[in-house]
């Protein structure tokens, strides 16, 4: 294999790891407060479609970008309302959010589909980007792919060193003890969904600005749910989140690998590849319970109400 | 807050049953909003939407033949969820049902018996119940979470049915459209009328109704399903046998919507076609809970969403809006319905600042 195809597998790989890591991290940091958010593909979606419509009525990227954001965390609060609020059960809520995602972002992209659009273009670093093989990955990509550097770098931080991170962490292990201790944990739990719903919102938007600038029905393609089970490969730990979604990245541009070496597979046995990883990976993770006991936060996915 | 909420302590049966019908009534309010917001004038819409579509005898008959994969997917979603098993694959299942059927169909187009129709469909089941089954040993060997494998499986499913559909399987003949060979007269499911779609998988239908009910309503192992489901330690310390619920729920959820989609192929489509399913499995998950798991509440819901299926079509031709208002709904409905079932343990309290005032006065009150 020449040098040049690895550099552009390394470079798509993480092009196509970027939305998985921007939805992982906001659901990382849901999760690590107490809350299980199944609702990510929906909110992916929608942030894909606000973004495509604005950005191309108003011809601002940028502002596209923004309320797709917006979009998500809409949805998310809805979410936050029922699960957090009114203490539906959250995984239900998570499902009604995504079929209701899936739904709204349909109906409101119907006229939209297929218009082309110049999304963002890659910001190619004199120099630093002609080192061999990692040059083009790290230093030819788009502003959005940078965003995310710098935002894993942030979350990262937040929940290793600081003390938001150590809240968060405490809500999600143990409610009661926070609360006894004066931490409002409905509200820590409530911004903790909103920025789930945020960076949904902004994968969404790579998606339709940047991966794919343009809008199609699904076109997050089940990306939210695979970013449910990284968070779950990842052990709850931000650093192997990050190593998780380069790698289904990489799955999902094997079928680029089996063309540059010539491989004839047919390519809709080559797309079952990031699903068939996906249920691998959570194989291999999940087979001993007493490990995910020990690292999933101890209330996910419970209700929970002050008073109790 | 203006409005609280206040523990009831016990479950109110009135809403249990209220709930639906509240949360179907607000998404005919909100569905109305948004038509005003489109300029649409919301009576006329409502109306294509709704009753238009069943207003003569031919709408009545393809009312029933779109609430028959989403009743049988449903069941089965039942079934699976009482136990607390979380399937969301009922897609994926009812579309390798259909990819499994079609299989043997097109293999078996000049033969005349009509047994070959059985095997069709036992063949289609079986895949459905086998795909399920993968779901089953994933959970129960290796302690995967059932959601995530069976959204996974999903799209596994679409994958190989596209696969399929655009290789081993396509017509020869096909002028090289994705689709297969139409299946043998014998390898079709018997329509029940004259003119309409309505085809003997009705049967079927009804039949999975009554099993499903005697199952979860009057039988030890759907007992056993529902203690799991509210108690897994409790079914533990009582000798259930979780593994072997696990599996039960899932093959006999996956076998109905396997059979949903071979009935599909064998009746109204007569073909492999990349669009085997509009979506019947997901709609599946918001009837399920619409009809309180119960498989009377689940005939219901599923007329209810088939009429959606349908009022979308009509929509679509002629007010020109999106196909899409038809999962937009059920997701609000899905939304509506959670967000109401708040009433079911709590009785909400309007808080006015003077009545709060008012009640600290009176010695006693809270």
């Amino acid at each position: 294999m020449d040098i040049d195809l690895l550099s552009n597998i390394f470079f798509a790989t993480v092009r196509c790891g970027t939305p998985l890591l921007l939805v992982a991290m906001g659901e990382l940091v849901c999760e690590k407060s107490g809350v299980l958010n199944l609702g990510q593909e929906g909110m992916m979606l929608f942030g894909a479609v606000i973004g495509f419509i604005v950005a191309l009525s108003t011809g601002s990227l940028w502002l596209g970008v923004v309320l797709a954001i917006l979009a998500g965390m809409l949805l998310s609060s809805l979410f936050a309302l029922v699960a957090l609020v009114f203490n539906a059960n959250q995984v239900a809520t998570g499902l009604a959010l995504t079929i209701f995602g899936v739904g709204l972002s349909s109906f409101v992209g119907a006229a939209w589909v297929g218009k082309p659009l110049t999304g963002f273009e890659p910001i190619v670093i004199p120099w630093l980007s002609d080192i061999p093989l990692i040059g083009r990955m790290l230093f030819a990509q788009d502003i959005l792919v940078y965003l995310s550097f710098a935002l894993f770098a942030v979350v990262a931080w937040t929940l290793l060193k600081s003390r938001v991170g150590l809240i968060i962490q405490a809500v999600g292990e143990n409610p009661n003890a926070a609360s006894a201790m004066g931490l409002p944990v409905l509200f820590v739990r409530t911004l903790a969904v909103l920025f789930g719903g945020a960076m949904a919102g902004l994968a969404g938007a790579y998606l339709s600005l940047a991966y794919t600038p343009m809008w199609a029905e699904n076109m997050s393609a089940g990306r939210g749910w695979i970013a449910l089970a990284l968070v779950v490969f990842a052990s709850w730990r931000v650093w192997r989140l990050l190593l998780g979604a380069y790698l289904f990245g990489f799955a999902s541009i094997l079928y680029l690998v089996a063309q540059g070496v010539g491989l004839a597979i047919p390519s809709n046995l080559l797309a079952m590849l990031p699903y068939v990883a996906t249920i691998v990976v959570l194989v291999l993770l999940s087979r001993n319970a007493l490990r995910t006991r020990l690292y999933a936060p101890v209330s996910l996915g419970q209700p929970w109400q002050s008073g109790h | 807050m203006l409005l609280s909420l206040e523990p009831r302590g016990q479950e109110s049966r009135a809403m249990l049953w209220f709930s639906p019908l509240l949360a179907a009534v607000l998404t005919l309010v909100s569905g109305s909003l948004l038509f005003i917001a489109l300029g649409l004038d919301p009576l006329l819409t409502l109306h294509t939407l709704l009753i238009a579509p069943v207003s003569d005898m031919y709408g009545v008959s393809e009312l029933m033949v779109k609430t028959l994969p989403i009743l049988l997917c449903a069941l089965g979603l039942a079934v699976a969820y009482q136990a607390r098993i979380w399937n969301i694959g009922a897609e994926g299942q009812l579309l390798i049902g259909a990819l499994a059927g079609s299989a043997v169909a097109v293999n078996v187009i000049d033969i005349e018996s009509r047994w070959i129709l059985a095997l069709i469909l036992l063949v289609g089941v079986a895949a459905g119940a086998a795909w399920a089954g993968l779901t089953a040993w994933l959970r129960t060997h290796f302690n995967a979470n059932e959601i995530l494998t069976s959204i996974m499986l999903n799209y596994i499913a679409l994958n190989l049915l596209l696969y399929f559909v655009h290789g081993p399987l396509k017509d020869p003949a096909g002028m090289n459209f994705p689709e297969s060979a139409m299946f043998g007269d014998a390898s079709r499911l018997p329509l029940l009328t004259e003119d309409g779609r309505v085809h003997a998988g009705v049967y079927f239908a009804l039949l999975a109704l009554v099993a499903v009910w005697v199952l979860l309503q009057r039988s030890f192992v759907g007992f056993q399903i529902k203690v799991l489901g509210l108690d897994k330690r409790a079914a533990g310390f009582v000798g259930f046998r979780e593994k072997g619920l696990i599996w039960l729920a899932l093959l006999i959820s996956g076998g109905l919507a396997g059979l949903a989609g071979v009935c599909e192929v064998t009746g109204p489509i007569g073909q492999l076609v990349p669009q085997v399913s509009p979506g019947y499995g997901y709609a599946a998950i918001t009837v399920a809970f619409l009809g309180r798991l119960n498989p009377l509440g689940i005939l219901f819901s599923s007329l209810l969403m088939a009429l959606l299926y349908l009022g979308g079509e009509s929509a679509q031709m002629t007010l020109n809006l999106p196909q899409a208002i038809t999962q937009l709904f059920q997701g609000m409905m899905l939304f509506f319905l959670l967000a109401c079932d708040v009433l079911i343990l709590y009785r909400p309290r309007l808080k006015l600042r003077w009545a709060r005032r008012q009640m600290a006065a009176v010695p006693g009150a809270v």
